[in-house]
Parts: structure tokens; sequence; C-alpha cells
């Protein structure tokens, strides 16, 4: 016996609103634009949200064109954050851009290698940036070029190492017995 | 031969007109006992509790606890303080890290005698959750403060902090005297097998992990 085709999955299927568009002309207007300043630019498929991948050197040019063209207008920085693989030995600094003008996120993927990662501050375009790159630094380790004030602010000015990292041991910390 | 000079001392004493055990045994002279029980009664029915929360135990034992269905007041203990100089309870509701143990030790000397300490909550006990692979997670309130009443938990429902104070209510009617405010028995937490202290499931915990780093 074959079962009669299931119409609720056929009228379910995902259409295109009106958002979706703009967005894809959104992003192929944004990627004409990165590729002028990084030709490795690439976008990432594995994630939800709308995701590149720059390389570590354009970072700047790319971070100071989102801001200040008015295409893009993305005048808020949400956050900054890392992700730290030791299998493959870099570290993946993430920055989630908001545009309230355009009603548009962007996340901003930025691979260091984890020996001797470095990136220059974007705290002059967002200000905020200032203390979120203080405390990537202070749980990864990243230190930033021309930042006003590369210090700890989370733990103690003492501390050594960088709790964040995959490989991140002292004599307090326990392992699991599993 | 295991007895401390102290102890000794006090066993010599005995029998004393202010033995400490004479008030809970019921057995001592008859008007310092009813006034025992009576001080002890009348602090048992007004914990004042300090305001202290670190993390989302604090919404159970602060606010749920507190809020209308539940309804802390039944027990005399509503009356949270923001400050210590007027509170003698101090409810430890959530994970305290290295950070925040000073300034626990520090509210905890400020507060005035009688004082009492119940540590609600997996962190509280022994760190929970965070106990393995953290670098700033202090493994459980003791560590701090002497704790009278641990609540288990993750975070515990405030039926279960309603059990944690009526135990500790219990234990400052038949364990204190006047003449010795804030002696009490050994601390208790509410359905541990029987033969098996605190003592022993913490040193299991950082045994094996010990074993782990070899």
């Amino acid at each position: 016996m074959t079962t009669p085709p299931n119409d609720s999955t056929q009228s379910s299927a995902p259409q295109s609103t009106p958002a979706d568009e703009l967005k894809a002309i959104f992003l192929t207007c944004l990627l004409d634009s990165l590729i002028a300043l990084d030709s490795g630019v690439k976008v990432r498929e594995d994630s939800s949200l709308m995701s590149v991948k720059i390389s570590e050197s354009a970072l700047l040019k790319v971070m100071t064109l989102l801001k200040q063209d008015s295409r893009f207008d993305f005048d808020q920085l949400q956050f900054h954050t890392v992700l730290d693989w030791p299998e493959e030995q870099r570290m993946e600094c993430l920055y989630l851009l908001n545009s309230t003008k355009k009603s548009q996120e962007l996340l901003i993927s930025v691979s260091v290698s984890r020996e001797k990662p470095q990136l220059p501050s974007v705290s002059k375009l967002w200000a905020i940036a200032e203390w979120q790159e203080r405390e990537v630094y202070d749980m990864f380790g990243i230190t930033y070029e021309n930042h006003p004030d590369l210090r700890r602010i989370f733990l103690d000015d003492d501390w050594q190492g960088f709790p964040l990292r995959k490989d991140y041991q002292d004599e307090f910390m326990l392992r699991k017995p599993w | 031969m295991g007895v401390t000079p102290q102890l000794s001392k006090i066993s010599q004493q005995s029998p004393s007109v202010f033995d400490l055990h004479s008030a809970h045994k019921k057995e001592g002279p008859a008007l310092l006992t009813s006034i025992d029980a009576l001080v002890n009664w009348a602090r048992s029915n007004s914990l004042w509790p300090l305001t202290f929360g670190t993390s989302c135990c604090a919404i159970e034992v602060m606010m749920a606890a507190g809020a209308a269905h539940h309804d802390l007041a039944r027990f005399g203990a509503e009356v949270a303080r923001p400050s210590p100089r007027q509170a003698d309870l101090l409810v430890v509701a959530g994970t305290i890290v290295k950070k925040m143990a000073p300034r626990l030790r520090t509210l905890y000397d400020q507060m005035a005698e009688p004082k009492y300490v119940i540590a609600t909550g997996a962190c509280a006990i022994s760190g929970g959750p965070f106990i393995y692979d953290s670098y700033s997670t202090v493994r459980g309130a003791h560590e701090i403060i002497p704790v009278d009443v641990y609540v288990p938990g993750c975070p515990p429902r405030p039926e279960a902090f309603f059990y944690g104070l009526l135990t500790l209510q219990k234990m400052i009617r038949d364990g204190e005297s006047l003449r010795r405010p804030g002696v009490r028995k050994a601390p208790v937490m509410a359905a541990l097998p029987p033969g098996i202290t605190m003592e022993d499931l913490r040193a299991e915990l950082i045994k094996g992990a010990k074993g782990a780093t070899t």
C-alpha cells in the first residue's frame, strides 16, 4: 500500500519573504565590496546567521568599511568572542555586528594562530570593543595592536595563563576522573 | 589520649550548673533551662536572613520562597535584611568564586552573634557542576565559613529550603544555651545515608580527580 502524498509538507516548504530577498541582495552587495579588500573572503555555510570568513590582515580595513559605508551602517558591535581549536592550532575570533539602520546582523570570523595570536584593535570604531577585547585578552591571551589600555579585566593582575584555553591547567583546577 | 586540653578541662568541671548539654537534655537547673528554651524558641522563630545571592539559587531561595505562594513569613524568616549588621541567618545561595570568597567572609564576620549559615544548592555544598575543570569556583561554602545546614538541589525547590530552615530551627531549639551561644551540633544534611558524612563524599570526589591527573 502506498501512502497518499502528504499535502501539508509541500505547502509548508520555505518560501522566500521580502525580508529574505532583501537579505540576499544585502549579502551580494557586501561580498562585492569585501572581495575588493580581501580576496580570501568566504561565506560560512554552517551558520544560521549571515556570516563571512575573512583573513587576519584585512580585518581592520573590512571593519572600517562596514562601520563607515552608508550602504552597510554597522553601528553596533554586539559581541566579540573567541573559539579555541587546539587540534587545528588556531583560534577563531568572532565579531557579531548589528546595523540598527538596515536591520541586519553579520558575523565576522577571523582565524589566528595559537602560538602568537595578534589582531588589530577595533576600539577606534566601536568604543565598547575596548572592554570586550580586554576580556578576550584576559581569557584567551590574544593581544591587540593599538589598544589604549590592554590589561586584565576580570582576573587578578598577577594571574598566570589564560583560563578559557582548552589546555589550561593550574594547581587549583581538578580534572574529571572519567 | 585523643582528648584536647580544653575538652578535658570541661569534663573535669562537670557536673556544672552551666553545663553545655544540660539545656537540651532538659535536666539542668529549672530556671536556666526555661530561659534557654524561651530564648531559643524566640531566636528560632525570628531568623532574619541576609539578602545574599550569587546565582540562580538566589531566584529560588530569595524570591520564590519569599513570594506569596510559598510564603517564607510562615516561619518568621521573611524579614530579609540588606545589611549584615541586622541579619542573623546567612543563606549562601549560589556559586562562590575565588573573587567572591573574601567578600562572603567579610559579610559573615560583620554579622552579630548568634549567626547561622544555610548552604543551598550543589555549588554551595561542593562546587556542584563546577567542581571539575574550573579555574575559579570554590568547592563549597564550608571552605570560607562554617555551615550549619546543607540543602541539596540544583536549585532546591522552596519546599526543600523550608525543610532546611525547619532543620535549623530544630537545631537552635535543642542545641544552644545562653552560656554558650553559637555552639551547636555537627552540620547536618537531609537524606544522607547513615554512616556516611559530607567529608567522606568530598574526599572521594577530590581523590578521584587527583588520580585522573597522574
